[in-house]
């Protein structure tokens, strides 16, 4: 394991104390009978090792079973009461960005249930109240700080991209459009930002399937960016007005729920994390949350779109379990089922479903950029022995850190497999009908 | 000796009780309070369904994924465990006891399953002992405070043993047996030892945070 410096922290917050009241303050406001229970019970019996993928990938280097993990950082946070020093507080850092994705997997192993990733979480909470997060991170909060989206994006230039990606696609789909702030739609798609930035074919191939599927949709102006890397970051203030925008837009155009893409920690923000972020306190969302898997999977499964059996893929597939859709979002059924009809010679990797390990780019390490990458491949080894076991040639993964990741150990492990998404099996295998065909396209096409 | 002993049977005992039951009920109060203002997330998803699940999965023998990656240990920690509420609450000594001071006694096992289950709780709890020692995951975790704590639990089962078959001498064996029992006792709603009781409020959490809200198995 690499122990090189992981954390940076913008500015040079070296030259003043540590801010030790502010640590005590957040010890304090998080001291409830969980965290205080789970930090008392550990039986430090070391159960909980072999269910994570960072000491699996390490030869179990035991620094890396979960329980070290927190009794390392949390666990001594509260047993010096926060008065620590810069060095403890980047050994921190390094331990909860860069040897913990907060996949969860291990609370399902140990016996208690003790659920190191809400301490891996409020750690990395204290140290951003010390200036303390990796760059790519911090740069990403700025971000959203300036303009509610973590790439910096304009309102203009992401209209402008919802346009031209509506123009371009009515070459294949007559009449696609991106409607752009619809009221009382029936849902309003939100994305990762990563999409109108650098992929806008996946705007496209969004609005192709809505468009088949006859939805009724629209996109916001704002509050479009449904990920949440201030939430990685440890910025929980800025976690809960990021989640909020959202929720506000969608209840101000009266949609019906709010479709996240094809993200994972998106939709566990969404649903799960953001409502207590925001601020609700009964932990519910004010409106109904739905994710792709799962409008894609309805759509095949009640024949609102159909996949023309002659083009379904031929080569194995397997699935990656994004933890965040299936583990953390409950979505792994839906998501196999959906691959099962696009694809006909499944693989499911082995453990699977709920129990998947997570490929290793979870928890902010992909954004948290190329410092980290070296540590990314090492750890995603897992990931990679597991793909490379189904023998598939195909890995489909609704999942754009998942995906980034499996891309890379694809290159690193020379695994020989293509990564793709729903999105573009779906558009690739659906049976365009023909009122959506444009007219210069001939009749030569399938027809419903 | 006698006076001793007399006194760790008698007042001592109740104290013990008394410390015991209401450190874990104090314990347990504080804990609900608390819970109450800072832990909503633990009552907004509540279910009892999936509470239930998550607990019989981890009482059960290999019930969960995780006892079955490790089934000898998981042998080890079940046998330990039921010898350590068995032996105590079933022996024909200690029921003697209960009757005596209560007027109700509970089923009794024989004298021999009672010796044969001790000497099995030690070999476990000498097993435990090792693992600690020898896997590096388990190493790195432990603290001198472990093998206080398994040291201490073992100490009224070893003396008992001792007194039982009568070995080495009598009267300080049966002291020191009362004694030790009685630090466990009192030790318990203080420590991690007290998982006893609280194992049942982090599993149930965990049912309701994995299960209930997303259908996830938590065992
Ligand atoms: S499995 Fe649970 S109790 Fe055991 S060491 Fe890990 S966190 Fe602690
Ligand atoms: S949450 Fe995931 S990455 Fe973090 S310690 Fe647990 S298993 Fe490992
Ligand atoms: S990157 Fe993918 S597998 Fe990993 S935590 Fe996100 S969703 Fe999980």
């Amino acid at each position: 394991m690499s122990h090189q410096a992981a954390a940076v922290e913008p500015g040079n917050v070296e030259v003043h104390p540590v801010d030790v009241k502010k640590i005590q303050q957040i010890l304090e406001a998080n001291n409830g009978a969980r965290i205080r229970t789970w930090l008392s019970i550990c039986s430090r019996c070391g159960l909980c090792a072999e269910s994570c993928f960072f000491y699996l990938a390490h030869n179990r280097n035991p620094r890396l079973s979960p329980a070290y993990k927190f009794k390392a950082t949390l666990g001594e946070l509260y047993q010096r009461r926060g008065h620590v020093d810069w060095d403890f507080l980047h050994r921190c850092a390094d331990i909860v960005w860069g040897e913990c994705t907060t996949c969860k997997r291990c609370s399902m192993y140990c016996p208690f249930g003790i659920d190191v990733a809400t301490l891996i979480a409020t750690t990395r909470t204290i140290l951003y109240s010390q200036g303390i997060t990796p760059q790519g991170l911090a740069r990403a909060v700025v971000n959203y700080r300036k303009t509610g989206n973590q790439m910096g994006m304009s309102t203009e230039d992401f209209v402008d991209t919802c346009e031209w990606m509506a123009e371009e696609s009515q070459d294949e789909i007559k009449g696609v459009t991106i409607p752009i702030d619809k009221k009382g739609a029936k849902y309003m798609y939100t994305v990762n930002p990563r999409e109108p930035m650098f992929y806008p074919q996946d705007l496209a191939m969004a609005a192709k399937i809505l468009t088949v599927a006859e939805e009724d949709w629209t996109m916001p102006s704002t509050g479009w960016d449904c990920t949440n890397l201030p939430m990685f970051a440890g910025d929980r203030a800025l976690a809960g007005q990021v989640v909020r925008t959202m929720y506000e837009k969608a209840v101000e155009l009266g949609v019906q729920a709010i479709l996240i893409t094809e993200c994972g920690h998106a939709y566990r923000s969404a649903l799960f994390e953001g409502p207590y972020l925001a601020g609700y306190p009964d932990g519910k969302p004010p409106v109904p949350i739905v994710h792709s898997v799962q409008l894609f999977y309805e759509y095949i499964r009640d024949g609102r779109l159909r996949i023309d059996p002659a083009k379904r893929l031929k080569e194995p597939v397997t699935y990656q379990d994004p933890c965040n859709v299936s583990r953390n979002g409950g979505l792994w059924e839906e998501g196999r089922k959906l691959v099962q009809f696009l694809a006909e010679d499944f693989r499911d990797m082995h453990p699977n479903r709920d129990h998947n390990h997570c490929c290793g780019g979870g928890g902010g390490y992909i954004p948290m950029g190329p410092e980290y990458k070296a540590r990314r491949m090492a750890s995603g080894r897992v990931k990679a022995e597991q793909i490379r076991a189904t023998g598939a040639k195909i890995v489909i993964t609704p999942c754009h850190n998942c995906f980034d990741q499996i891309s890379d150990l694809n290159k690193e492990y020379q695994l020989g497999v293509k990564v793709m998404s729903l999105k573009e099996i779906i558009c690739e295998l659906m049976v365009v009908p023909e009122k959506f065909q444009p007219e210069d396209n001939g009749g030569d096409e399938e027809q419903t | 000796m006698q006076t001793w002993y007399a006194f760790l049977t008698g007042p001592a005992l109740w104290v013990t009780f008394v410390v015991f039951l209401g450190g874990l009920g104090v314990r347990l109060a504080f804990l609900y309070g608390l819970s109450r203002e800072r832990d909503r997330v633990f009552y907004n998803h509540m279910d009892w369904r999936w509470a239930f699940k998550s607990i019989v999965h981890w009482l059960l023998p290999w019930g969960s994924a995780s006892m079955r990656l490790q089934p000898v240990f998981s042998a080890v920690f079940i046998v330990f465990h039921v010898g350590l509420l068995a032996v105590p609450l079933f022996l024909s000594a200690h029921n003697l006891l209960w009757d005596r001071a209560f007027g109700v006694s509970l089923w009794s096992m024989s004298d021999a399953w009672a010796d044969g289950l001790t000497m099995v709780v030690l070999a476990c709890g000498l097993f435990l002992g090792i693992r600690r020692l020898v896997r590096p995951e388990v190493r790195i975790l432990t603290t001198a405070w472990d093998f206080t704590l398994l040291t201490l639990t073992l100490a009224p089962f070893v003396t008992g043993f001792l007194a039982y078959r009568q070995w080495g001498p009598y009267e300080v064996m049966m002291v020191l047996h009362v004694l030790s029992g009685e630090i466990l006792l009192v030790l318990i709603p203080f420590t991690k030892l007290g998982h006893m009781v609280l194992f049942f409020f982090t599993r149930a959490f965990i049912g309701f945070e994995m299960g209930a809200r997303r259908g996830a198995r938590a065992w």
